[in-house]
């Protein structure tokens, strides 16, 4: 990290009005300055402190999965806007702008060290990967498609919630992932959830906290209240550490905690466990 | 103490008059009082039309919260016979927001599980505003449960607005009740019947939501966000929640239009608070015409029409 500090604070302040996209990046944890490009390198993970950054979608299938492995399904659906929710459609197209994304969800057939899986993966990026019709559509087909040719399920959640400019229908999407999980475990076929920074509101309340086996990035932020609401419902004090992965281990939700770079071996080793394509002919 | 709602003032202004009319004719009756009486005795029922049927989202959202608005045990009272409420989650303990127990509903033994609100401090106090803790959902679970097993068919009664955002709902993983609810409640093997009969706030509405027939009473609402939430994200203020109520589609008419609600449950002019036994007759008519639709149904067409249902939610292109 040394090398990086030399670099002027003001140095930095150019650099940053020329180029929005940033060569450097302030790390929000222990305030080191980082180089992007070693930022990506490291899986958005701070060198200095072991923070972990949002990451996209794109570099979340690449640090997880067997190389090109990936095929992407459903990459076309779009959303509408069912409701007439005045500026919903303007805000959904500038996040496609910006991102690059259709939705807040990638969703896909891949292997994880030789075992297959479908994954779904939410882009914290596209509108705080609130869950809309689209959002719940995608992670519903699935995990469908996981049950229908018997493999594991794999989600990545990192949501603000359900997406308000659908109204009840992003409720509902609560409904139709739980329901389409609930068939998946009749089948007893493995679902694995992973949560992100911040997994909040409908989605923790719905497929984020349904998984056999519950996972989590370490510190990040997992609730179905926003800690404000909560402060302001209980006039309390909030305990330290309230909703973050730390607590909700101690808390016995989660069973895990997982650094981004162990993510891989750690999907690896379950599904070993939970799928037959670890188990060696008996004898 | 008699909650008057801002746009029933007029109503209530003249409903005021009236009864100075009447008293004055009962004292001494003319022919002139009587007319008096007779005409706005006319004028009341006229305005009472024009307000009530033309009620904004808004307004059923005040409607629906209505401190004299009939509650789930106000309805078990009047709908069922023999209720047996039923206590606990078994782990940490009872959520007085969410009652629970074997009932009669028109001759039918059911399970019936619901939120309840209060009338005043103490009663809040008890009910929590019928916001449930993690307990609430996992007593309602354990006791359909017992209904899938004693094959009995569940009617839940939804009035909340929303699960209790707390400290101890959050260490006790409120988000997994509610989600361990939807995934379970698809699977049971037995009818529901859910009711929004008042409040149907988000996904403390849906834990105990997911059913063979959704009703909704005609001024409650249901919506994933509270008008005020909302208002308060988009508009940066509480004082836009009529806004956020029109736009939001959280009436049942609108969401029976959005095929996520499949009858909407007739209430007395004005609301079930003016008149709690006749809207208690058309909620236990309303179920118990929901229960005998569903009670011949074989199991797996009843959770193959029950999954389809939901998984048929949601709009895209
Ligand atoms: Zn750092």
């Amino acid at each position: 990290m040394g090398i990086f500090k030399k670099r002027s604070v003001s140095d930095l302040g150019e650099k940053k009005k020329d180029m929005p996209e940033g060569l450097w990046v302030k790390c929000p944890s222990c305030n080191e300055s980082l180089f992007q490009e070693a930022l990506a390198k490291n899986l958005r993970v701070c060198t200095n402190c072991g923070y972990h950054f949002t990451i996209s979608s794109a570099e979340r299938i690449e640090s997880i999965v067997d190389t090109g492995s990936f095929v992407e399904m459903d990459a076309d659906l779009d959303s509408v806007d069912a409701l007439g929710f005045k500026g919903y459609l303007d805000k959904v197209k500038a996040y496609q702008k910006k991102t690059g994304l259709m939705e807040a969800v990638v969703t896909g057939r891949a292997t994880i060290e030789s075992c297959p899986a479908l994954l779904a993966i939410m882009d914290f990026r596209f509108l705080g990967a609130s869950m809309g019709s689209v959002v719940g559509e995608k992670i519903t087909r699935a995990i469908e498609a996981a049950t229908a040719e018997r493999k594991a399920v794999i989600v990545f959640s990192a949501s603000g919630g359900a997406r308000m400019h659908e109204g009840i229908l992003s409720l509902m999407q609560m409904a139709k992932t739980s329901g389409a999980l609930a068939r998946h475990a009749a089948a007893q076929l493995p679902y694995i959830s992973v949560l992100t920074h911040p997994t909040t509101g409908g989605v923790t309340a719905s497929f984020a906290t349904l998984g056999d086996i519950i996972i989590a990035e370490p510190k990040c932020m997992i609730g179905f209240a926003g800690p404000r609401v909560v402060k302001e419902t209980t006039h309390a004090d909030l305990p330290p550490g309230f909703q973050t992965a730390e607590f909700m281990l101690q808390h016995g939700l989660v069973d895990q905690i997982v650094e981004r770079k162990d993510m891989r071996s750690t999907l690896g080793a379950l599904l070993k466990y939970m799928t037959p394509c670890g188990r060696t002919q008996a004898a | 103490m008699k909650q008057v709602l801002e746009f029933e003032k007029p109503i209530v202004k003249l409903q005021e008059e009236l009864e100075e009319l009447r008293r004055k004719h009962a004292q001494k009756p003319t022919e002139k009082l009587a007319t008096q009486v007779a005409g706005m005795e006319g004028r009341l029922a006229d305005l009472q039309k024009e307000v009530y049927t033309n009620l904004i989202p808004w307004q059923r959202v005040q409607i629906s919260r209505h401190i004299s608005r009939p509650f789930m045990l106000d309805y078990i009272r009047l709908c069922c016979e023999d209720f047996v409420e039923l206590h606990g989650d078994r782990h940490i303990g009872d959520d007085n927001a969410m009652p629970a127990g074997f009932a009669t509903w028109g001759g039918r033994r059911v399970v019936v599980v619901g939120h309840q609100k209060g009338r005043d401090t103490k009663e809040n106090l008890l009910r929590n505003f019928g916001s449930a803790h993690p307990e609430g959902y996992r007593k309602a679970l354990r006791l359909m449960r017992l209904a899938e097993k004693f094959q009995l068919p569940i009617v839940t009664l939804i009035d909340t607005p929303g699960a209790f955002p707390g400290i101890g709902a959050e260490e006790r993983n409120i988000a997994e009740a509610i989600a361990f609810n939807l995934k379970e409640m698809m699977l049971l093997k037995t009818p529901i019947v859910a009711v929004v009969i008042g409040e149907g706030g988000s996904g403390g509405a849906l834990g105990i939501g997911i059913a063979d027939r959704v009703l909704m009473m005609e001024n409650a609402y249901y919506s994933v966000i509270s008008p005020e939430g909302c208002a308060a994200i988009l508009w940066k203020h509480r004082e836009h929640a009529p806004e956020a109520a029109q736009a939001l589609k959280l009436s049942a008419q609108d969401l029976t239009g959005l095929g996520i609600v499949d009858g909407i449950v007739p209430e007395p002019l004005g609301g079930a608070h003016h008149d709690h036994e006749t809207a208690a007759a058309s909620l236990k008519a309303a179920v118990s015409q929901a229960l005998a639709d569903l009670e011949n149904l074989p199991v797996d067409k009843l959770l193959d029409q029950r999954y389809e249902k939901f998984r048929g939610m949601g709009k895209m292109a």
